[in-house]
């Protein structure tokens, strides 16, 4: 088992950021790997949870819980009254416009899969096109491949230049009246680009063509408004957001939505049942088949109560700082190359070192207590764009420090020296 | 896991660097290409086995430094041994990386008799997502021994889930 100990920060905040006060709410930032405080930069694989986090779902199991939607008793009001305010706390948090459009799913990949089944499988036939882009995350390409066997329809993919920004002028000419559905990610999970999903959108809207908008790895570190940018589906992860796993979300305009098909049948999705016909609830209920992940629902309002309260704002521009501050520090080491370098970018520092595998450095990194990705991140096809089998990652949370980019760097040396 | 460091600054420093047997075995009897999908690793092995006897042995490829180094000692160990020899050393090998058995544990040692200079590889049991990358070598040698000469292994073949004995 690791060792706790305090470890000391160095400050890297502007009030009212307090990156100290911040770190005192994540236990496990006082972890000890290999003897060494932990480095945790593996952020947009998977975020830490905060002690409020911690807290409330203890309280939830502790004193509230029972199963929602069912009986007339003390609990289950609670747990239901509890699970249908952290549907508005996420409507809240997206700025969706109704209740209803806020869908539990299990995370980003089952949300993508839902508009897959629901939507492609009623609305998408032979001869039809599906847009995607080169840097989708696996979870945003294998279902349309899916859908794309069964019906017979094609699958387009928006290229990428060297730095792994998207092509916009390819992606319009991508466009013909065969081109029914366009699922773009907002975010690269692998390289961090931002790509400018409100133009995509509106582009693809000029054409009659709906979107769903893959943001599992961009509600994290920036404001999303799904209104503003006018995204007919969005999807994202828990995990992420320092919520618990095993709860993602849905947003669905609410008109798309009732136009869809179930994705799984059950309980809670029905009206009534007899055996000769089952009507279907209404949404978002219609799409929540049986008991939900009532306690990783309510844990993920109270993440984002906790993100709320500190300000997207504030992670947005700390994280931007220390991206920059990464940046320049390891273009300092001769040997080692930036994979990824996009105008826009978010939290993600993706890096190749000559003649050393990305699987070495990790696990030589590892033995400093840091704690990065290595690997193809689910985006294989970016790694094959940009010619290389993998990179190592790290990627950068609000909680993250300047020392913990210093060590990452002195890690990096570290490796080159035993590799020299 | 402390000697993790070690086996790499022991072993990369040698074998990464300069890999014994790289390269293709000329007019080959037999031949086996090992995929690891998941880091990308790739790695040849070409065989000259003459009266059941491996008489030369070669590997190539793209990969990471403990499969590199794991394929180098694995060429270096298996090189002038009879096929029987080496399917053993195979097993040991993967009996040890998995952690079915345990150098520091008597009569476990016993049944890794044959291992040398390969005990290098033993900490890389603590860390179940590099196991893969140390046995890719033997099981692409392990397929080599049952491939027919000339014959393409391109099909839908993979080593990492080739069947090895019990091991």
């Amino acid at each position: 088992m690791p060792k706790i100990n305090n470890l000391s920060i160095s400050t890297f905040d502007t009030p009212p950021f307090n990156i100290n006060k911040i770190r005192a709410d994540f236990p496990i930032l006082n972890v000890q790997i290999e003897g060494k405080p932990l480095v945790y930069l593996d952020n947009a694989a998977s975020a830490q949870m905060p002690q409020q986090v911690i807290d409330r779902l203890v309280r939830y199991q502790s004193t509230q819980h029972a199963n929602i939607h069912r009986a007339v008793h003390y609990l289950s009001e609670l747990a239901t009254a509890e699970y249908d305010e952290a549907r508005r706390k996420v409507q809240r948090f997206i700025n969706a416009g109704e209740e209803r459009e806020v869908i539990f799913t299990s995370g980003t990949t089952e949300a993508i899969n839902l508009v897959m089944h629901g939507y492609g499988r009623k609305f998408i036939g032979a001869g039809d096109e599906i847009i995607i882009s080169t840097l989708e995350h696996h979870s945003n390409i294998v279902p349309w491949q899916m859908l794309a066997e069964e019906r017979g329809a094609k699958i387009r993919v928006v290229p990428v230049n060297d730095a792994g920004e998207l092509q916009l002028d390819a992606y319009m000419n991508l466009f013909n009246e065969r081109t029914k559905f366009v699922s773009l990610i907002h975010v690269s999970n692998a390289l961090g680009t931002i790509n400018p999903v409100k133009k995509m959108i509106a582009y693809a809207h000029s054409r009659g063509v709906p979107v769903l908008v893959d943001g599992a790895q961009a509600v994290p570190h920036m404001k999303v408004d799904v209104q503003d940018l006018d995204c007919d589906f969005y999807a994202f992860s828990g995990h992420k957001l320092c919520g618990p796993t095993g709860i993602g979300i849905l947003y669905g305009k609410a008109a798309l939505l009732e136009s869809m098909q179930p994705f799984k049948g059950g309980g809670d999705m029905i009206l009534s049942v007899t055996f000769e016909k089952t009507t279907y609830n209404t949404i978002p209920y219609k799409f929540e088949a049986g008991t939900p992940p009532i306690a990783a629902a309510i844990g993920l309002g109270a993440a984002l109560d906790y993100l709320s309260a500190i300000g997207m704002e504030n992670i947005a521009a700390h994280e931007h700082a220390l991206l920059q501050y990464a940046t320049e520090q390891v273009s300092q080491i001769p040997g080692v190359r930036i994979v990824g370098t996009a105008r826009d970018k978010a939290s993600v520092l993706s890096f190749v070192m000559e003649h050393i595998h990305p699987h070495d450095v990790g696990t030589l990194l590892n033995q400093e207590g840091i704690a990065v990705r290595t690997g193809h991140h689910c985006a294989q096809p970016v790694m094959q764009r940009m010619g290389i089998p993998a990179t190592s990652r790290a990627s950068f949370a609000f909680y993250n420090t300047r020392a913990e980019v210093d060590a990452l760097m002195a890690g990096i040396r570290m490796v080159q020296k035993i590799f020299a | 896991m402390a000697n993790l460091k070690a086996l790499y600054q022991e072993v990369i420093l040698d074998h990464n660097k300069k890999p014994r047997n790289y390269g293709a075995v000329e007019r080959a009897s037999h031949h086996a290409e090992g995929h690891n999908p998941l880091c990308g690793d790739h790695l040849s092995i070409t065989l000259a086995i003459a009266d059941e006897n491996i008489q030369n042995i070669a590997f190539n490829g793209e990969s990471c430094a403990i499969c590199k180094a794991s394929a180098s000692m694995m060429t270096v160990a298996v090189k002038g041994k009879s096929r029987a020899d080496a399917e053993i050393l195979i097993e040991e090998f993967l009996a040890m990386v998995t952690g079915k058995l345990d150098l520091n544990i008597p009569d476990q040692k016993e049944k890794l008799a044959h291992i040398g200079r390969l005990a290098v590889f033993a900490g890389v049991h603590d860390l179940p997502t590099r196991v893969k990358c140390a046995i890719l070598p033997w099981h692409t040698l392990h397929a080599a021994f049952s491939s027919v000469a000339q014959v393409s292994t391109e099909s839908e073949f993979d080593p990492m889930h080739a069947p090895i004995g019990d091991a």
